[in-house]
């Protein structure tokens, strides 16, 4: 199955990245096309929607953390929702947990953000 | 003898053929369903890290996967053509990076680890997960190439 990503941008700027597919090592570039266009039209604040993800491997990570680097640069956040066993396993083996937030829902990150704010 | 050979070109939309092959022979061979997201997810990491690997020291060359079952275990090798880190000075010029070993439980990555380069090297992550997912995990460098050994039990 092909990768699909797709964009919005919520009324408090946060820009939510819809992920349905396998990323993989052939199909991670699309998504580091779109993570670096986002931030090179000034998108710092990135949540990336994995419910749909179906398979997700060490590349896919990769392009995650160098988009976390990329928007740390201009002060921004990468940060996901999750809450696929099978994907948070993989985030929990390689230690990644602690560099990202993780969260249940599209609203509760909006809640979250809005609480730090 | 494995029970099934395939050889693939180097081309990263051919690991998702790979995970689909290891995935339907380990769910014949007996590997229970609960175990079979790891053996996909493990064996693709291997056959990314050598095709990888290939792409940039011998595009030409094919990747190996070997799938055996013994009735106790299923075992799958991933064998890549890149010279590996020759104890013996022998290794042809340019040879691929070591393969580093196995990181012991799981990676403590500061929150700044994405600092320091931890984007670029999935190798490691791959490698990581790997160690993680297989029940047992065995890497072999030799002058011929990096032989990725993993096993899950089998019925348990």
């Amino acid at each position: 199955m092909d990768l699909k990503v797709n964009d919005y941008t919520t009324d408090d700027g946060l820009t939510v990245i819809n992920v349905e597919g396998e990323i993989d090592v052939y199909t991670a570039p699309k998504l580091r096309e779109k993570l670096i266009d986002l931030v090179n039209k000034g998108k710092f604040h990135l949540l990336v929607d994995m419910e749909k993800v179906e398979f997700l491997d060490s590349t896919g990570l990769g392009v995650l953390v160098g988009g976390l680097k990329r928007v740390r640069a201009h002060d921004g956040s990468l940060e996901l929702v999750c809450t696929q066993e099978r994907i948070l396993k993989i985030f929990r083996i390689t230690g990644l947990t602690k560099v990202f937030g993780i969260h249940d829902s599209i609203e509760e990150a909006q809640e979250k953000r809005k609480g730090a704010k | 003898m494995a029970t099934v050979e395939v050889s693939f070109s180097a081309l990263p939309v051919h690991v998702r053929t790979a995970r689909l092959i290891v995935t339907a022979v380990a769910r014949r061979s007996g590997v229970t369903e609960t175990l079979l997201d790891e053996v996909r997810l493990a064996v693709g990491e291997a056959c990314s890290r050598a095709v990888e690997a290939h792409r940039r020291h011998c595009p030409d060359e094919p990747v190996r996967l070997e799938l055996t079952a013994d009735g106790r275990r299923f075992e799958a090798v991933v064998s890549d053509s890149v010279p590996g880190d020759d104890a013996a000075g022998t290794a042809a010029i340019d040879p691929a990076p070591a393969v580093p070993s196995l990181p012991a439980g799981e990676p403590q990555y500061s929150e700044d680890a994405f600092g320091l380069g931890l984007a670029d090297d999935t190798a490691e992550l791959g490698l990581a997960v790997i160690a993680g997912l297989a029940d047992d995990v065995e890497i072999e460098t030799t002058p011929k190439g990096v032989q990725i050994r993993m096993s899950w039990p089998i019925g348990a």
